[in-house]
């Protein structure tokens, strides 16, 4: 980064905010990342101590009307199973499978709540990767089948084709009246932040900003405010400090509560950086980044934009402006009060 | 559908090749056999709306016809232990899987045959399976 300012004052000013942006901004990625990563973890570890779940008893026995029809669909002319009273076992879990409408009971798996976090955390793609069945036998005509699923394990984050993501692990059991397995699976799944939305227009869809904001859980207020417009300051709820950026402790205070504000949107510049090398990837150089002061008491660090980098000034007044960077990101960038 | 031979099927055995056109209908009525409801496997709107070209097979699916694969070659004596598939790229509607299979360990009764299904985009399956013989 390099300075532009022309006296002694800017420059130790640049350089406090260059220093202070800097490590506020690695350390934000850091604890955010690494904060995200070990609630999942956590849950991940919680889901899986609570062992085998058993699930809700299929609506039918194992019937010859089901088996004729999945083997007519199937192009699967084996006389073996209809002639001897038993099921394809690769039916397993066609018998315990919801119809179009779920029939309520106790369907709930410990495999949802990780799946959900994730998809909270914007991994909301899935795609199964994996799929292990053993058979310890066929399953005979008459008998209901009854599910039982372990949550296995979290691996991850990891980069792959689709995008970054985590693969969940589960194992299944099916047990005949009583308890005796009939056949058992492990499934995994890659649930993943998808590059880019899908669309019915591939030919219109931008390519991805490559600086993605870490979302956890105490920076999604934040980001959901930026997707509907609203500069959200994380508040204290026992002592009603605000701080920024956000985290998971009142530093006054040591509350744990939180809430959060809305900012008017404006500031002034408190310290800025023009930035000229090395090159940042998606973003042309020169540019400025601002620590913005805001009339509500907090600091907050954004890149200001439809100024030319060489008149941004201490003390200019800016306004908040939301910019789609691309598809799925919008980040909340400074403009100047003027334009 | 033949008879079995135990003796035919010996490592190295190479299974004919099936040859399955992956049709709207195949699609659909095999989702719909294996009580699978999720849009993506027969609402063509749907499954684009989320990014896929066309409908495509569930996993169940491919599990039953990696069974039948086999089956059909060993006939109605073998009993199916094990199917470890390790899923690839989508198996869309107007594609052809084609099924490929070589016997790769025989020990007494146990044999083990890996099993790849290819589609236009490339591997859509691999999978091992693991059979006996009464």
């Amino acid at each position: 980064m390099t300075g532009t300012g022309t006296n002694a004052g800017e420059s130790a000013a640049e350089s406090a905010a260059k220093s202070a942006a800097k490590s506020a901004a690695k350390s934000a990625a850091k604890s955010a990342a690494e904060s995200a990563d070990e609630e999942l973890r956590e849950l991940a570890d919680k889901q899986a101590a609570l062992g085998e779940v058993r699930g809700t008893p299929a609506a039918d026995p194992v019937n010859a009307p089901m088996i004729r029809h999945w083997l007519d669909a199937m192009g699967d002319a084996n006389p073996a199973y209809l002639d001897r009273g038993v099921a394809p076992p690769a039916m397993a879990q066609v018998w315990t499978m919801q119809g179009v409408r779920p029939r309520g009971g106790k369907d709930g798996t410990p495999v949802d709540d990780v799946l959900t976090a994730l998809e909270a955390r914007g991994y909301t793609g899935v795609v199964a990767t994996n799929c292990e069945q053993t058979y310890h036998r066929y399953a005979r005509l008459g008998e209901r089948l009854t599910p039982a699923t372990r949550f296995a394990g979290l691996a991850g984050p990891k980069r792959t084709a689709l995008g970054e993501g985590y693969f969940a692990t589960w194992n299944v059991t099916w047990y005949a009246d009583g308890d005796e397995p009939v056949a058992e699976m492990m499934f995994r799944v890659l649930k993943f932040r998808p590059r880019t939305r899908a669309a019915a227009a591939p030919a219109e869809r931008r390519e991805p900003y490559p600086l993605r904001p870490a979302v956890n859980g105490d920076t999604a207020f934040f980001w959901e405010g930026v997707r509907r417009g609203e500069l959200r300051i994380q508040s204290c709820a026992g002592c009603g400090r605000l701080r920024h950026p956000p985290g998971p402790i009142c530093p006054h205070c040591r509350s744990a509560d939180r809430s959060y504000v809305t900012a008017a949107g404006d500031g002034t510049v408190y310290s800025y950086v023009v930035h000229h090398h090395p090159p940042v990837p998606g973003r042309p150089t020169p540019f400025a980044v601002a620590v913005v002061e805001l009339p509500e008491g907090v600091r907050i660090v954004g890149n200001v934009v439809d100024c030319p980098p060489g008149e941004v000034r201490i003390g200019m007044a800016v306004r908040v402006t939301y910019r789609a960077m691309d598809d799925e990101l919008t980040l909340p960038l400074w403009a100047p009060r003027e334009s | 559908m033949r008879t079995p031979t135990g003796d035919d099927v010996a490592a190295g055995a190479v299974l004919p090749e099936l040859t399955i056109d992956l049709t709207p209908t195949l699609v659909v009525s095999t989702a719909l056999a294996t009580m699978d409801f999720t849009p993506v496997h027969h609402d063509v709107e749907g499954a684009r709306a989320q990014g896929s070209k066309d409908i495509f097979l569930n996993i169940l699916t491919t599990m039953g016809l990696v069974e039948r694969y086999v089956t059909d070659w060993t006939g109605p004596e073998a009993i199916i232990r094990r199917i470890d598939v390790r899923l690839g790229v989508p198996a869309y509607a107007g594609d052809r899987l084609s099924l490929t299979g070589t016997v790769v360990a025989r020990e007494g009764p146990d044999v083990t045959a890996e099993v790849r299904g290819r589609v236009s985009l490339g591997d859509h399956a691999t999978a091992v399976v693991t059979f006996t013989f009464p």
